[in-house]
């Protein structure tokens, strides 16, 4: 115990952090948790726009999912699709069994197992009335499957691409699944028409409000506690396992535990914002585990910048805020824009969108003493 | 610096002149939503109804557009992209109907795209026209069914089946509603007929009770290994008066079909129907494979009357003009779908033009009352349950793509109810 509690002890890091993170984050938490909410019920933010805004803000827990893994732990993942969509599934159920008797088929179970053939209630199903087990199902489905599936994979030393492929298959085998009538999960249609949650009615704007506000707060902790984690000495194992797994190893850590451990925290976090993300937009479905989906919470994370916090959320919103706009405004062309904003940052901006700030003091600087020797910005971890 | 002054004042004179014209003559338009996916998987399919939505409201608006209460409006597409992703189809129905306050909105291809937006349109009270052959078991005020419901190509297409002699049916489908569903359906269909249990094949998924839940093989999305199910075909077909009913979906035809006639297998030993193959997806899958094989649809491009002869070459016309980004051009053929988008928006504004308004209720109170419209596949009529009444044609696919028009039913009611109706 006393060395865990060691390991979790504060580090004073001078990259742990900065003035002008400590307000930018304040500013955004300020302007998220309190003023959006706010405004929308005074009625000057359309509710569609804080539909909208939430919808991001699920998306950004996914986005920090990844970067804990690829940015801080050089583990690209590309199957935290998976957990998010299992956090939503797992909701999904409970909302399914909230709907009643008010379904399409005014049967009391929901309409795909009407549809299906069947009179009564599968057994798996019947615990899913209860929210409160939904939300301890939405912690241990994901933590069980990482942890089984974490423990076999660094057990027997996958990393690098091979990590990534196998993470790959896993989300894809996960989605053939889910996409059978037979598991009954509701098949290629997955799960829609919700009508309360906790009672109240999941379509009306104060419900959406409250939902907003409870997203906005699980993300603004979710944030303070990676913070924190990545402040102590765990955290800095854990950027020497992305920085040279083989000197940590000889050094007398076990890479393995800490790698396993990053890999559970981060399922849980996706699947935190799968479960907030499913009563919002109204609906899961398999597609939403296949790995194109994991592969774009990927590109948020390197459009906004990884090995940071802040720029997981940031390339989260910013990427998908440009999505939606983009489908409406140019509908024919917005693939192309996309895809080209893609490769630029690819190119030009390896640190994200939340290097630019140092860059440009970084460019200021060599113009005030031009013979300054070769500019040294935080640059982004090479590994993946 | 006279002859600029000059100019200048003539310009602005100009100007002023254009100006008033233009604000005498102030014309009204309606927002009219496109939600179909213009990327991703089904960009396919669903970009060619976006085409024809598009070349219908311009034939609309210069034959004079709606005319509401002694105005005229001109109709004002707002086009979205769905990209193949249902929660933001979703997201994208929100916007036309909160953000943009369309007056109606023409979309969707999928059950479960249709599934996800149709929370947004019910609690907005908003109107969907769904253009798409679906597995009915839906009936929602807030959607204007124009698709061919379960009996408007299953059901005729076994009765075309029943009267060439055939007694034995295969059931094959792809895993997901629509096929499962009109599987169902078919069984109590083809039981109801006097053909034995023994006779439909595919296999039975029962109940403790022993009743059947499940009729039919079912393959996932993108299955390519045909090879033990064409077997099974071959050897249910072996007393040569079987056919096989498939509602295989998209790219899996290809293998499928491949296999069939590698086995030996072809339209005079054990015909095919498809449900889901029409002219379009025959710009992506080889129409050689499949001579010979039947596909069943309320609209064929081949239909040889008047009106259908004119709305190919106007829409290909169109084609030729337009300036779309993106707009494939080459190639280009009309479907079903196609059709029924294009009679939703003249259904739509006639409905309109009788209510007088574009109020959804009392759109929808019109469209209730019974209105046709004579569309390029026949004369189609509106219901009081939100579906269509209209032509039935069973059609034999040619090496080009196109079909041969074998057999037509004239004026089959949409029934979206069908299960437990055939005893």
């Amino acid at each position: 115990m006393s060395r865990l509690a060691a390991f979790l002890a504060v580090r004073r890091n001078p990259r742990a952090i900065s003035r002008g993170e400590l307000i930018t984050v304040g500013l955004l938490a300020i302007l998220v948790v309190l003023i959006l909410p706010f405004a929308n019920q005074q009625g000057w933010i359309s509710n569609f726009a804080i539909n909208l805004w939430v919808k991001y803000l699920c998306y950004a827990l996914l986005a920090i999912s990844v970067d804990l893994l690829w940015g801080y732990t050089g583990l690209l993942s590309l199957g935290q699709a998976l957990f998010f969509s299992l956090g939503g599934y797992m909701m999904g159920m409970h909302l399914m069994r909230m709907i009643g008797d008010l379904g399409q088929y005014r049967q009391p179970i929901p309409d795909f197992l009407v549809f299906l053939g069947w009179t009564e209630l599968p057994t798996f199903w019947k615990p899913f009335s209860s929210f409160p087990f939904a939300l301890a199902m939405v912690l241990l489905l994901p933590g069980l499957l990482s942890w089984v599936f974490g423990y076999l994979a660094f057990r027997s030393r996958i990393k690098g691409v091979y990590f990534s492929i196998i993470t790959q298959a896993l989300t894809y085998g996960a989605a053939l699944m889910f996409f059978r009538n037979d598991m009954l999960m509701g098949g290629n249609n997955g799960f829609t028409d919700f009508k309360f949650i906790l009672g109240f009615d999941i379509r009306e704007p104060a419900t959406q409000r409250g939902l907003f506000v409870v997203t906005a707060v699980t993300l603004l902790v979710v944030y303070l506690l990676c913070r924190w984690l990545n402040g102590t000495k765990f955290g800095l194992v854990q950027q020497a396992v992305r920085d040279g797994e083989n000197r940590a190893l000889f050094s007398g850590y076990a890479t393995a535990h800490f790698k396993l451990f990053i890999f559970i925290v981060s399922a849980l976090i996706a699947s935190v914002g799968g479960a907030l993300y499913v009563p919002q937009v109204g609906i899961i479905n398999p597609s939403e585990m296949t790995p194109e989906k994991s592969l774009e919470a990927v590109v948020w994370v390197a459009v906004g910048g990884r090995g940071t916090l802040l720029g997981p959320v940031i390339g989260a919103v910013g990427v998908n805020a440009l999505k939606s706009w983009a489908t409406r405004a140019i509908p024919d062309l917005w693939i192309l824009l996309m895809g080209g904003l893609f490769i630029l940052v690819v190119l030009f901006l390896p640190g994200g969108i939340v290097s630019i700030p140092g860059k440009v003091r970084g460019w200021f600087k060599k113009k005030a003493q031009p013979p300054a020797s070769s500019a040294s910005s935080p640059a982004a971890p090479a590994k993946s | 610096m006279r002859s600029t002054w000059k100019t200048l004042l003539a310009g602005s004179a100009l100007a002023v002149a254009g100006l008033s014209a233009s604000l005498t003559a102030a014309e009204k338009t309606v927002k009219v939503g496109v939600l179909h996916s213009l990327s991703g998987t089904m960009a396919i399919s669903e970009t060619s109804l976006r085409d024809v939505l598009l070349f219908t409201f311009d034939e609309i608006n210069a034959a004079g557009g709606i005319k509401v209460g002694g105005d005229t409006y001109k109709i004002e597409p707002v086009v979205v992209d769905g990209a193949s992703n249902w929660p933001l189809f979703a997201e994208k129905a929100k916007q036309l109907l909160e953000q943009d306050k369309v007056a109606v909105t023409f979309g969707c291809w999928t059950s479960v795209s249709r599934k996800s937006v149709l929370p947004v349109f019910e609690k907005n009270n908003g109107l969907l026209f769904y253009p798409v052959q679906y597995e009915g078991e839906e009936e929602s005020q807030n959607v204007a069914y124009t698709a061919e419901a379960v009996n408007q190509q299953a059901t005729p297409a076994v009765d075309y089946y029943l009267a060439e002699g055939k007694k034995k049916f295969y059931l094959l489908g792809s895993d997901y509603v629509y096929p499962q569903t009109t599987n169902l359906v078919l069984l109590e269909y083809l039981l109801s007929k006097g053909v034995p249990l023994e006779n439909i094949g595919g296999g039975f998924k029962k109940d403790e009770s022993g009743k059947i839940i499940s009729a039919g093989k079912y393959t996932p999305f993108g299955h390519t290994d045909y090879q033990q199910i064409v077997a099974e075909i071959k050897q249910f077909a072996a007393s040569g008066d079987a056919c096989v009913i498939s509602t295989l979906n998209g790219d899996t035809n290809v293998p499928f079909f491949k296999e069939y006639a590698a086995s030996g297998l072809d339209a005079e030993t054990c015909p095919v129907v498809s449900f889901s193959i029409s002219e379009d997806e025959f710009r992506g899958l080889p129409a050689d494979q499949l001579v010979g094989q039947l596909g069943c649809w309320t609209y064929f491009q081949s239909l040889n009357t008047p009106a259908n002869k004119k709305f190919v070459a106007d829409f290909q016309s169109w084609l030729s003009k337009s300036t779309v980004p993106g707009i494939v051009k080459d190639g280009r053929v009309t479907c079903s779908p196609m059709v029924l988008s294009y009679n939703g928006v003249y259904l739509w504004k006639a409905a309109v033009e009788k209510a007088g308004t574009f109020d959804v209720d009392a759109v929808r109170t019109a469209w209730k009352s019974g209105l046709s419209f004579a569309g390029p596949g026949g004369t189609v009529t509106t219901q009081a349950n939100m579906h269509l009444t209209k032509n039935v044609y069973i059609g034999e696919t040619k090496a080009d793509g196109q079909f041969k028009i074998l057999k037509s039913f004239e004026n089959v009611y949409g029934e979206p109810w069908l299960k437990g109706k055939f005893k």
